[in-house]
């Protein structure tokens, strides 16, 4: 939900300037996940829904640690576990903390049609506002991280808020707020990253994982979500984690030249046809079309 | 309905039946409701049409429904020309002779049937558009309930409906522009049904001869 002491920089589908832009500076805020130190306990998951007052749905048992398969519109942060088996035959299991990316170059906010339903602001945090969502479903379509969800019975789409309402006053995310392991961090994004590069080091260095390394993909501009990972070099064994995320090409397409060769051929056909007229005029004036036969003068 | 019916009191020949009009406006305005709320979907410039339509949920809403209707008007369409609309060798002629059209000398143009060479092009451009509309239409309906494995779906969906709605958007408004302003007479047809013949042997000379020779004259 909206803060009205947050400043917002980005708007989708706003025509026009973004009104107060850049008259204030902030932070981007981040929050540090670190895959190695996660034990799966869940405690995030059950944070977030105490704290954005969000029902427990049914969990889905799949003989995994895993509660369920994928987020829904009322279950915003949900652990992926993978049981992964490396090279030389022994096995991992793998837990990542999977919600909202927060991308700087956000493919939901991208992709939506509707005037301020989706918006960024200067702390980075990516949005919705549900009173201004039109239900269309494109950001579902834009996101590379397959986050948004749809509420069929209130027609809205909902993902998480990064606890926008805890940020706007200080307060750290739920989730980071019920990490037992200390494996959540939230700070500056630059703060975090320098945290996330130097235990990825460590990693290197003193833990024999070779590939350890930050996760912040540059596709969308680096979010505001940032893992480090035992191998970065795979992060798809991460529960699908996308190696290169972008915005899709189709939907940079649709926004992007289609959008202008489609308004310029529109208007330009409309002017086309305007001249046309100005030019040649009707094929016939109209009496010699309408006047039936006999009345027609000599 | 026989060429000796369509031939009207006061030298007017009747060019489109009732069932053939109705259909039309039924196709005709529910694209008119697809383009407003269609290009407000399109435009952040544009997306006060939604607004005044009643609000864009109810516009995302209706869009569509409305949708299925402009479908099965130019599927019925679909049934009643279809069979009119094969391109013939006069087609080929009237297409290759186009400046002449553009220019009005229309005096110049091979004997066009009751549809010429534009027209059949364009009754298979929206039938064409109308199908990747609908396909397009149905994923984008329900983007919800396609599985991230199957997410190109999606992808091929917005771009397909951008594209086919801007491609009937050139047509209709070529349409739109022949129909009300360049053929004088054209509108009247489709409101009322009937032509004069003065309009019928400019325009579809071929049309009008099929009628003359296969009635007997007028009283």
């Amino acid at each position: 939900m909206s803060q009205e002491t947050l400043r917002i920089q980005k708007i989708s589908a706003h025509a026009g300037t973004v009104p107060g832009e850049d008259t204030q500076r902030q932070y981007t805020v981040c929050k540090l996940i670190d895959t190695t130190t996660c034990i799966g306990c869940k405690a995030c998951e059950v944070a977030c829904m105490e704290w954005n007052d969000l029902p427990f749905g049914e969990t889905i048992f799949g003989n995994t640690y895993q509660t369920m398969p994928e987020t829904r519109w009322n279950y915003w942060n949900l652990i992926l576990f993978n049981e992964h088996e490396r090279e030389d035959g022994t096995l991992m299991w793998l837990m990542r903390k999977n919600q909202c990316m927060h991308c700087a170059e956000p493919g939901c906010l991208a992709a939506c049609p509707s005037d301020g339903a989706i918006i960024q602001y200067t702390n980075g945090i990516v949005d919705f506002q549900q009173d201004k969502c039109i239900g269309c479903g494109y950001c579902i379509t834009g996101c590379p991280f397959n986050i948004p969800k749809f509420n069929p019975q209130t027609k809205r789409v909902f993902k998480c808020t990064l606890c926008t309402d805890r940020v706007s006053e200080g307060l750290e995310p739920a989730c980071i707020k019920s990490c037992p392991t200390g494996c959540l961090h939230f700070g500056s994004k630059d703060d975090m990253k320098e945290l996330a590069e130097t235990r990825a080091k460590q990693l290197r260095e003193h833990s024999n994982f070779p590939h350890a390394g930050v996760y912040d993909p540059p596709g969308v501009g680096g979010t505001g979500v940032i893992y480090v990972l035992h191998d970065a070099t795979q992060p798809e064994i991460y529960g699908g984690l996308p190696k290169d995320p972008h915005i899709p090409w189709s939907v940079r397409l649709w926004k992007g030249p289609l959008k202008w060769l489609g308004n310029a051929a529109m208007i330009g056909g409309l002017i086309g046809l305007f001249v046309h007229y100005l030019r040649f005029g009707p094929k016939a004036r109209e009496e010699e079309d309408l006047v039936p036969h006999e009345g027609k003068q000599p | 309905m026989s060429h000796q019916e369509q031939l009207l009191p006061h030298g007017h020949i009747l060019r489109y039946a009732f069932h053939e009009r109705l259909i039309h406006w039924v196709a005709g305005f529910s694209y008119l409701y697809l383009l407003v709320t269609g290009l407000a979907f399109w435009s952040p410039w544009l997306f006060w049409l939604a607004v005044i339509l009643g609000g864009a949920p109810v516009s995302r809403m209706l869009h569509p429904w409305i949708g299925l209707i402009f479908v099965g008007g130019v599927l019925q369409m679909y049934n009643m020309w279809a069979s009119q609309m094969h391109m013939t060798a006069v087609d080929k002629a009237w297409w290759g002779s186009m400046r002449y059209y553009i220019t009005n000398q229309d005096e110049k143009m091979p004997p066009a049937g009751r549809y010429n060479a534009g027209q059949k092009f364009l009754f298979w451009g929206f039938f064409l558009c109308a199908i990747l509309l609908l396909l397009s239409g149905v994923v984008l309906w329900f983007p919800e309930y396609i599985p991230w494995s199957l997410r190109w779906l999606r992808y091929a969906a917005v771009l397909t409906h951008a594209s086919a709605a801007l491609l009937t958007i050139g047509l209709f408004l070529i349409h739109v522009y022949m129909g009300v302003f360049a053929e004088r007479g054209a509108f009247g047809s489709v409101i009322r049904g009937d032509v004069s013949e003065e309009f019928a042997r400019r325009y579809h000379p071929g049309w009008y001869k099929e009628i003359v020779e296969s009635s007997t004259p007028r009283k």
